[in-house]
């Protein structure tokens, strides 16, 4: 089976800083949970956003759900993004002036090659439903608790269905109670669905969910390092 | 493009007090110099209209402005006041038709003019409902008079005290209304027109009471010298005329005497209006003509200035304000940098992502300049109403 992400020869480095990222090679298989661990700065995010195209490599390949991502033009990355891949920050990023409901349907509204229509409002209220937050689809962010504002920001990421999920610290800013059951619904979400979802922390209470964990020294090289980067 | 629309929306509306506080901002900015120079422009239209269309006025001498401004709007302030005498002055000459102007008086904040019929043949005025004036005491309504009074053909309407400290003199005088003039969108349609006798009515130089050779009215009688009765304050004097009591009003004194805030003299010819402008170049003469349309030209002039000050004022204001807009624009810009990063890392198009942080500058500049439009529109409609207003006042 074709690995979802597939990484040869790449390097990285910012434009300002000595930071720099070398991944020789990495497949992460279809269908399964990884997780990325390592110490703050290390590049952890760099890898999710080059794996789903919102940085280039200086060289290299990124190869995500059969796309080689590294040949498409901007347009192109956008809109493979918005359609195959669902990402979830760790400060949920969802915009304060639109409701929860809003936040959930935003995919649909900043690109033209997706279609909102009633199947996908259904869907939406489904997934708020799932994730106990349909009571308050009228509020805004502002007035709902971290552990929900994450579970509206998870449900924003899964909305386009995509097949490969990309988590960025997804319980790094949650109390334990809600760290669980944002774990469980990334989770059940990716078995129920068959997604693939990738993660980084360095939450290692965490770890023991994942299929697979990734030390991520083993990838980034270091200069002298100017604390500019990931 | 309808989904980004929506997103902007939500932002705008959110942030309700901000859009509203910029909008207001660029909506002033727009208007105050376009609804000033549509104001400037109306009020300079009527204004010349209205005087163009009065060949001459007389009047005692003092401010040409307040002569013509009284005479031709109605303006509280009436002139220093001339005599009947100038009146009579213009039929003598035979150079022109004096119209009688006594515009002193006012009921319920509408002015009553006192005039005679010609005034009406010369403005043109139609009555719309009943009949014109045809005697002492009646009064026709203009049609915004009436609809403000809400009086009409048979109604009263009881003239006004100049003071309420004004114990001996004028008292309300009820007056029949016995017709209502058609629209003539001008000053006409606020006035309430009286004969000119009836004004001196109010004025108390033409009264009307109870016959002191009648016995019922012997109890106020005091004394008589030969032809002259002396009464007391019981004796009633009439605050309404009648049918039944016209035939007791009378004059005072001598009718040459009696008072006028202004002659409007209708001269045939252009010949005839130049040698009656020459009979008053006396320095003696205590009374002056004026042209209506040099006037109004003269005060033109002073508010064309004025104008040209205000807009050039609004104009630095407005860039003063556009430039603070323009910082709130940027900041906000700045302050939503993060949620642009959102939105392009989730996959928001380049277009749809500029269009959401476009829309409040968009949104707020076309909201500013329709609202502006919508004003200066209802400048225009309504402009020359607040003009006719400030005029009465």
């Amino acid at each position: 089976m074709n690995p979802v992400v597939s990484i040869e020869a790449l390097e990285f480095r910012y434009r300002e800083g000595d930071f720099r990222l070398g991944i020789p090679e990495l497949a992460i298989e279809r269908d399964t949970t990884t997780a990325f661990i390592g110490p703050s700065g290390s590049g952890k995010t760099t890898l999710l956003n080059l794996i789903a195209g919102i940085t280039l490599p200086q060289s290299g390949r990124v190869v995500t759900e059969g796309v080689e991502v590294t040949s498409l033009s901007d347009s192109e990355r956008r809109d493979f993004r918005i359609a195959r891949v669902g990402l979830v920050f760790q400060e949920f990023e969802l915009l304060e002036y639109l409701s929860v409901l809003d936040n959930i349907l935003l995919p649909y509204r900043i690109n033209a090659s997706l279609r909102l229509g009633r199947e996908v409002r259904g869907r939406a209220g489904d997934l708020a439903e799932r994730v106990d937050i349909a009571d308050k689809l009228d509020r805004y962010p502002g007035k709902l608790s971290q552990g929900e504002r994450q579970r509206a920001a998870v449900c924003r990421a899964v909305l386009t269905e995509p097949s490969l999920l990309l988590a960025d610290e997804p319980t790094g800013n949650l109390d334990p109670v809600n760290k669980w059951r944002v774990l469980d619904i990334l989770f059940d979400y990716a078995e129920r669905t068959d997604t693939t979802l990738v993660a980084v922390t360095h939450d290692q209470e965490i770890l023991d969910r994942f299929q697979r964990v990734v030390d991520f020294s083993q990838f980034h090289e270091y200069g002298e390092r100017s604390g500019a980067g990931p | 493009m309808k989904q980004v629309v929506y997103v902007a929306w939500r932002y705008l509306a959110y942030h309700r007090w901000k859009t509203i506080t910029l909008v207001g901002a660029i909506t002033l900015i727009v208007y105050l110099p376009i609804g000033l120079r549509v104001l400037v422009d109306q009020s300079s239209r009527q204004l010349t209209a209205r005087a163009d269309a009065t060949p001459l006025l007389i009047g005692a001498k003092g401010s040409p402005l307040e002569l013509v401004l009284n005479t031709l709007y109605f303006g509280s302030d009436h002139p220093a006041l001339t005599r009947y005498s100038e009146a009579m002055r213009v039929t003598e000459s035979g150079l022109g038709t004096p119209i009688p102007m006594y515009v002193r008086f006012r009921a319920r904040g509408h002015p009553i003019v006192g005039t005679t019929l010609d005034y009406f043949d010369f403005r043109g005025l139609e009555v719309a409902a009943g009949r014109n004036l045809a005697m002492l005491g009646e009064c026709v309504l203009g049609s915004r008079a009436a609809e403000a009074l809400g009086a009409g053909p048979g109604d009263n309407v009881v003239s006004s005290t100049e003071s309420v400290f004004d114990i001996a003199g004028v008292y309300p005088l009820k007056m029949r209304v016995v017709g209502v003039l058609d629209f003539a969108d001008s000053a006409d349609d606020d006035a309430i027109f009286v004969d000119v006798k009836t004004a001196w009515v109010i004025q108390g130089l033409v009264h009307g009471h109870q016959d002191l050779n009648r016995p019922e009215a012997a109890a106020g009688v005091l004394g008589r010298e030969g032809n002259r009765v002396i009464a007391n304050a019981s004796v009633v004097q009439y605050n309404e005329i009648t049918e039944e009591n016209l035939e007791s009003f009378h004059f005072h004194g001598d009718l040459s005497d009696y008072p006028l805030t202004a002659v409007l003299a209708v001269p045939p010819d252009q010949k005839a209006s130049a040698l009656l402008q020459g009979r008053y170049q006396s320095d003696e003469d205590l009374a002056q003509i004026v042209t209506p349309v040099a006037v109004m030209e003269d005060l033109l002039g002073t508010i064309l200035t004025v104008e040209r000050f205000v807009v050039a004022g609004a104009v630095i204001v407005g860039l003063a304000t556009l430039a603070t807009a323009a910082l709130v624009f940027l900041l906000s810009l700045r302050l939503r940098r993060r949620e642009r990063l959102t939105l392009f890392k989730i996959g928001g198009s380049r277009l749809a992502v500029a269009s959401v942080m476009a829309s409040e500058v968009v949104v707020v500049l076309a909201s500013g300049a329709l609202l502006a439009a919508g004003l200066t529109l209802l400048t225009s409609r309504f402009g020359s109403l607040a003009i006719r207003a400030l005029l009465r006042t």
